[in-house]
């Protein structure tokens, strides 16, 4: 049973994404700080790229110039022909899909760590793209374990039709870490504080894999991603409800069908319906009005990784 | 100085004020709704009158499109030529002017209240001129009496020979309302309706003048302005360092000399090098990163408000 383990190459190229969106700056500013002086992030054996992937928006504290960065790495628009005409974030990405992809290539980076924050009062999150990821599943049970009691929460939007295309996405490995809450355009010192420990506790856990560390079989608890919750607009779009008071700031916690969601501007409370206890996160996130999102509903289970050693060992 | 006199009259133009900063939403979303349902902003003698003042940088969800609109209300501004070329906001703020103004006449509205937000952990602050403003003094100091549990702070912005530039100075009497933490983009159930439950009782306060009851004399304590720090940079101008854990939130607390302020990205303290205890506020407003402001400096102060005069209660309008 001890020797049933996924062997798994070394990792050899990691790169660490800032400023996806500009102006969320605990990863701007630690990513201009690492291209300044790389040494905390530095591994014996390891390569370690900070990067910033949106300059411009970064330059304009912006959240992005033409469109959403971290929504367009899928094929359509990672084909598309290059042109001017092209939106500034659609040719950004094809540049930034030649230097860091494509997936499983020879010289591709293996792990992709994309630093965000959020309005929402989310914590430390790590999010996950793939259910059956083993590796990233015992990154994810080592990084929480390091951090503990300071908790660490990990986001599963792993969806047939939400799951977005992320600018981490280009990589074997993609991972989201998102910490709040952050206003935008604001870097506060204990946030930035505990995204460092993040990455710090991510690149040790490569560093030991690297070395032929074998982690054995673990279980984590994820929250995934059931549907996302528009607010309730009048006739013409607008906004009529604000999320509850009683919900607001609770993200991670239970919401029972009959509990407060929603107050209206007129102060009526408007109640999740349903028969299940849902999870709601990025609860009052400022960049998804836009995208039409209150919060996303999430359900809680275990996802289960099997032993991994590192194949060269 | 221009210091105009206490009204002796009834205040009977009044205006609300939200959207100054597009992105600043409790006074988006209330200019908003009350432009759909005033009914609200209406009491005996008067009916206040709801302004979207940023209308372009509302719909944006910016703070503004071509340069700050409250700071466009010097006369610099508002009484120079105009011309094509003219920031979105320097023409805003002459049509303000137009409509709420013009600034330092006989014409000029009663009073106008401005709401906006900070991502600062300013709680409910009241933002007025100076201390010589009688009429806000009384309005502040009822405000503190209404909610004692708001622990109201007043903050008298403007700096002795600087000449006012924020949107409410176009009007008799002014006052601004900022609260936080909340940040951009974002509209919190909780400061909403502080916010606008703080603008009902600004009314019923005119109402209460308007109607002849007395303000006596009192002692206020205020803030006022008395330099500001910038963020640690780097040569290039980029931050090297931000607001340091132990001041991060506290907005009116006093500074003492030799207190961390900033922490480097290195990791190394920057202490207060002042040689006073100061009251920080506006610590880390997301906003003021671009006007090289970390926080503003403050000294608390106490002063004499003298009595208001007693009008005689007015008559409602004829409908």
């Amino acid at each position: 049973m001890t020797s049933c383990h996924i062997a798994e190459e070394p990792i050899k190229k990691v790169a660490i994404f800032g400023g996806t969106h500009g102006n969320e700056l605990t990863g701007v500013f630690l990513v201009k700080h690492w291209l300044e002086n790389g040494a905390e992030i530095q591994r014996t054996g390891l390569e370690v790229k900070p990067f910033i992937t949106n300059p411009r928006a970064v330059k304009k504290c912006t959240r992005y110039i033409d469109c959403d960065l971290n929504r367009i790495f899928d094929l359509e628009n990672l084909g598309k022909k290059m042109s001017e005409d092209l939106p500034y974030e659609v040719r950004r990405a094809q540049e930034i899909y030649h230097l860091f992809g494509p997936k499983d290539g020879e010289d591709s980076y293996d792990v992709i760590f994309d630093l965000h924050n959020t309005t929402s009062n989310m914590g430390c999150t790590l999010i996950l793209e793939d259910s059956r990821n083993n590796f990233l599943i015992q990154m994810f049970h080592y990084i929480k374990t390091s951090l503990a009691p300071l908790p660490c929460y990990v986001y599963l939007i792993e969806h047939p039709s939400l799951k977005y295309a992320t600018t981490r996405s280009i990589a074997k490995y993609p991972v989201g870490i998102e910490v709040g809450p952050q206003p935008q355009g604001v870097l506060r010192a204990d946030i930035l504080d505990q995204m460092r420990k993040m990455i710090k506790h991510a690149l040790d856990f490569i560093h030991h894999f690297n070395e032929g560390k074998e982690f054995p079989p673990c279980a984590i608890e994820v929250y995934k991603i059931i549907e996302k919750v528009d607010y309730p607009r009048d006739e013409n779009g607008e906004i009529a409800a604000v999320i509850h008071p009683n919900l607001q700031d609770q993200d991670w916690k239970p919401l029972h069908p009959g509990d407060p969601m929603f107050l209206t501007l007129d102060g009526k409370t408007m109640p999740l319906g349903g028969d299940c206890t849902v999870y709601p996160v990025f609860v009052n996130e400022a960049a998804y009005y836009e995208k039409k999102e209150a919060f996303a509903k999430t359900t809680k289970l275990m996802l289960n990784a099997k032993s991994i050693r590192c194949s060269v060992h | 100085m221009c210091s105009l006199p206490v009204p002796r009259e009834p205040l009977r133009r009044v205006a609300v004020t939200g959207g100054t900063h597009g992105n600043e939403m409790s006074g988006v979303y209330l200019a908003q709704h009350w432009l759909q349902a005033p009914a609200e902003l209406q009491r005996l003698s008067f009916s206040a009158v709801p302004v979207l003042a940023n209308p372009a940088a509302t719909a944006a969800c910016r703070r503004y499109v071509d340069h700050d609109l409250n700071r466009a209300f010097t006369s610099s501004f508002l009484n120079s030529r105009p011309t094509p070329d003219d920031p979105y906001e320097v023409t805003r703020a002459r049509e303000l002017n137009q409509l709420l103004g013009p600034k330092a006449s006989g014409r000029a509205f009663d009073f106008v209240l401005d709401l906006h937000n900070t991502t600062a952990n300013m709680g409910t602050c009241l933002i007025a001129k100076s201390s010589h403003e009688v009429f806000a003094m009384h309005l502040c100091r009822h405000l503190q009496l209404q909610y004692p549990e708001l622990s109201c702070q007043v903050f008298l912005c403007q700096r002795s020979g600087e000449e006012s530039y924020n949107l409410d100075s176009v009007a008799k009497n002014g006052l601004a309302l900022e609260l936080g933490p909340q940040p951009q983009g974002v509209l919190r159930a909780d400061i909403f309706s502080r916010m606008r439950t703080l603008v009902a009782t600004v009314l019923d306060f005119i109402e209460l003048f308007n109607q002849g009851t007395a303000f006596p004399a009192f002692e206020m304590e205020a803030y006022r302005p008395v330099g500001i720090v910038d963020f640690p940079r780097t040569d290039a101008g980029n931050l090297a360092g931000t607001v340091h854990p132990q001041l991060q939130d506290r907005d009116f607390q006093p500074l003492q000399p030799s207190a961390p302020i900033f922490q480097m990205f290195s990791g190394e303290d920057l202490l207060y090098d002042g040689e006073s205890t100061v009251y920080p506020v506006f610590i880390n407003e997301a906003a003021y990163y671009e006007k090289g402001i970390a926080f503003v400096q403050t000294e608390k102060f106490t002063f004499t408000v003298p009595a208001m005069p007693v009008l005689n209660p007015a008559p409602s309008p004829a409908s």
